[in-house]
């Protein structure tokens, strides 16, 4: 398996790589991949509870729009420091959160998900009612942005993902990953063996919002506007989901990769026009067939067999 | 009584108008094995899942070292001293043996990252203890099916557990992999332990209990040694009958020419555990063949075979060809049918609908016909044709089932345990349909039961099937002396 010093190794020389990359692409496809890197983000909080805690949440937009609008609407109602709307819209994300997950997670098997779901649309319509302090449809711009520079604002991503890769992929290796790895496979058996199911799946799903909140606000501030089809719409929501499924369930880190990989794909056939999608739903689809244990996953598989 | 660790007191559990569970109680003492045994449906279960708070029960009280935990959520009665080995789980695949049973060490914490050295320790002591040493970073998809009992097992003991409860302990294991599971359980005899064995019949925990508690569809029957209960009148009647009459008809298996339905030399394959070994059974024209054997035997997995729902090895032929090739439709096409176990009504649909969708490929006047036939076979069932088959009681249930797959016309009907958790006024009803078809049609019938009272009366032939394998095979009227003990 992939584990040890050469996993390190290679993340190591990945991170580096894609550091070094402002010195070598065009500032067109920097943009691309600093919008890449908050999607790798949403990607790893979201596989955190599918792929651990074994709830699908289609939703994960609820959680980054509510971390997302926060942090702007906090911004232009008082203008704090950017970092402080950042927190802001990672702490509104997990009570949002909570308040769904308290009740959802009462309900059992496809249930919770559907809940999620209605989530999104409750946000989205919430959104467009309240226009007035929201910007409605057209969205809102707002004050501040984290930077003028596209090198800073890449760098900025790159950070932002790697530090929030790495507390998600420890906690996901760590004794509480393990406890919610065999809560979402058998619950059953994990009560039985004296862990509060409930407690750790909610936990997941705080530190997921929280995540997910936190990316959604930095993403505002990189691109200084903020609207319903950016951060809310249920089509980013199955963007994420695939990413997260193509990089690999259970890995974390997968998802940060299939993020990429999706983003840039979006990217590169984007001159197909309108068979883009297509193709990259027909790619999403075949690796979900054939590889249902995502592009990380099958590495990971390939030598644990070897 | 004051020393029982375990005390279960007017136990009482229902599910909607079904009583799983009625005034069960025992007592079970540091360092004492308790067997409690029933057929399939006897509630038997659910006791046990009452005791470990996977289901809430609605009477009664559960007391572990004095402590009543009845109604407790599942970990918290972990926590008090309750450790299940359940008999399916699903362990952690990406982990090691190692991490699977270091899991069950950890605190229920949020904020303890890592675990402590001494986890781990005590982790590899517990694996020594019943004997996975040498497998300990293997992965369980790699493990042979005793190992991953064994896991099972290591994880239950790892909190060191006061009362431990172990669902059907001996189930796919081999004669020599039993001895050594039997040792282990023994082996919380001396640590002290309350020990509840949950299984189909007193034959198989003998050897390890110190009592046995046996219920029937949901209420206490007999209680006392192994030898006391196998004795006790009600659990013979239960498991074998009274005085059965039997009406074989012998001339039909000695007409010459192929055998109607001939399965020679079948063995299945689940994951690891061998469901079926070398099975070879023929049944002829218009016989009623009953196979009979215990809940885990291999009953269903055999009629899977044959209705093409199972990969096997061997052959299995019908009408002298081969139906390897065939799939399960062409097969129920062919005129094999199965009423399988859990019945498969379509519960939102009227009686009269489920009827009809069996007879989907008669013609009108045949389908009506048929139906009208149906419903004077069970009258019951002309009473409830506008109702949702949902809302039937187990036995009405049961008759739509039989009712549904005799509407496709079989050649051979094949019966999965018709008399599963019923009780016994409804299984005379039944009984009486089958004479009933037995006398007045040509239908050839393959009937699977445990229980030996329903399919002995009306049985041609019987074979008894007993850990994968047919260990008897013969006359009804033989079977009390030749193959009864070996049923209790």
């Amino acid at each position: 398996m992939l584990r040890g010093p050469a996993l390190w190794i290679v993340l190591l020389v990945v991170i580096a790589v894609a550091a070094a990359m402002p010195l070598w692409v065009s500032a067109y496809i920097l943009g691309v991949l600093t919008v890449a890197w908050y999607f790798g983000v949403f990607a790893m909080s979201w596989d955190l509870l599918f792929g651990f805690a074994g709830e699908v949440n289609f939703g994960p937009t609820f959680l980054i729009g509510l971390g997302a609008y926060a942090a702007a609407m906090l911004d232009n109602a008082l203008g704090p420091p950017i970092f402080v709307c950042v927190l802001a819209g990672g702490v509104v994300a997990m009570l949002g959160g909570l308040l769904l997950a308290v009740p959802a997670l009462r309900l059992s098997g496809p249930y919770f998900g559907l809940i999620t779901l209605v989530a999104v649309l409750l946000l989205q319509n919430a959104i467009v009612i309240f226009a007035s302090i929201t910007g409605g449809e057209i969205g809102m711009n707002v004050n501040d942005v984290l930077s003028i520079d596209a090198n800073i604002n890449y760098w900025i991503g790159l950070a932002f993902l790697v530090v929030c890769g790495a507390i998600l992929f420890g906690l996901s290796r760590s004794a509480i990953g393990l406890i919610l790895q065999a809560s979402g496979q058998d619950k059953i058996e994990a009560a039985a063996l004296g862990f509060n199911v409930t407690k750790h799946k909610l936990a997941a799903f705080c530190v997921s919002a929280l995540f997910s909140g936190l990316a959604g606000a930095m993403l505002v501030f990189y691109q200084g506007t903020v609207s319903v089809d950016s951060v809310v719409d249920l089509s980013i929501a199955v963007q994420i989901i695939i990413a997260a499924v193509l990089g690999g369930r259970r890995t974390i880190l997968g998802a940060a990769i299939g993020a990429a990989c999706l983003i840039l794909a979006g990217e590169l056939l984007r001159p197909l026009g309108q068979l883009n999608t297509f193709v990259v739903a027909a790619v999403a689809l075949a690796v979900i067939l054939f590889f249902p244990d995502g592009l990380l996953g099958q590495l990971l598989r390939g030598r644990a067999r070897a | 009584m004051s020393g029982a660790l375990l005390q279960v007191e007017g136990l009482h559990k229902r599910f909607g108008g079904l009583v799983a569970v009625k005034n069960i109680g025992f007592d079970i003492r540091a360092g004492e094995i308790l067997g409690l045994i029933g057929p399939n449906g006897s509630g038997k279960s659910t006791v046990m899942k009452l005791i470990m708070g996977i289901e809430r029960p609605d009477q009664g009280a559960v007391r572990v070292a004095g402590t009543d935990v009845a109604g407790w959520p599942a970990h918290r009665i972990a926590r008090a001293g309750v450790g299940i080995v359940f008999q399916h789980s699903r362990p952690l695949h990406r982990q090691t043996v190692l991490e699977n049973i270091k899991l069950a060490l950890l605190p229920d914490s949020l904020l303890r990252l890592a675990a402590g050295a001494h986890v781990e320790a005590r982790a590899r002591e517990i694996a020594e203890r019943v004997g996975l040493e040498r497998v300990l970073h293997r992965h369980p998809p790699t493990l042979p099916f005793p190992d991953l009992r064994r896991m099972e097992l290591a994880k239950a003991i790892a909190r060191d557990p006061q009362v431990v409860l172990v669902d059907e302990p001996f189930a796919g294991l081999t004669a020599a992999e039993v001895a050594t599971f039997s040792a282990l359980i023994a082996s919380f005899r001396e640590q002290g332990r309350a020990v509840l064995l949950v299984d189909h019949n007193v034959k198989g925990v003998a050897a390890v209990v110190d009592r046995v508690f046996a219920m029937y569809l949901g209420e206490p029957i007999a209680e006392g040694s192994a030898s006391e209960v196998m004795a006790n009148e009600t659990v013979r009647r239960v498991y074998l009958g009274g005085t059965i009459e039997t009406h074989a008809r012998p001339e039909l298996d000695k007409r010459g020419g192929p055998p109607l339905l001939d399965v020679r030399d079948v063995s299945v394959l689940y994951g690891k555990a061998q469901a079926l070994q070398g099975v070879s059974l023929h049944v002829r024209e218009q016989e009623f063949v009953s196979v009979v054997g215990l809940n885990g035997a291999g009953k269903t997995t055999l009629f899977n075979a044959i209705s093409g729902l199972v990969p096997y090895t061997g052959t299995i032929a019908w009408g002298g060809e081969p139906l390897r090739s065939r799939g399960p439709g062409a097969i129920a096409r062919a005129g094999i049918v199965q009423c399988p176990e859990n019945r498969e009504l379509f519960g939102s649909m009227s009686v009269q609908e489920n009827l009809e969708l069996g007879g989907q490929h008669l013609s009108p006047a045949e389908r009506q016909g048929q139906l009208d036939w149906l419903l004077n076979l069970f009258p019951i069932l002309r009473e409830r044709q506008r109702q949702a088959a949902g809302t039937l009681s187990g036995g009405e249930q049961q008759m739509l089932a039989i009712a549904r797959a005799l509407m496709m016309k079989p050649r051979l009907l094949i019966l999965d345990e018709p008399t599963l958790g019923l009780a016994p006024v409804i299984l005379e009803q039944l009984s009486n349909a089958l004479a009933e078809l037995r006398r007045t049609t040509r239908i050839t019938l393959l009937l699977g039961e445990q229980n030996v009272t329903f399919a002995l009366p009306h049985a041609d032939r019987v074979y008894v099937l007993e850990h994968a394998r047919f260990v008897w095979e013969g006359d009804p009227a033989r079977f009390a002396e030749e193959a009864g003990t070996g049923y209790l």
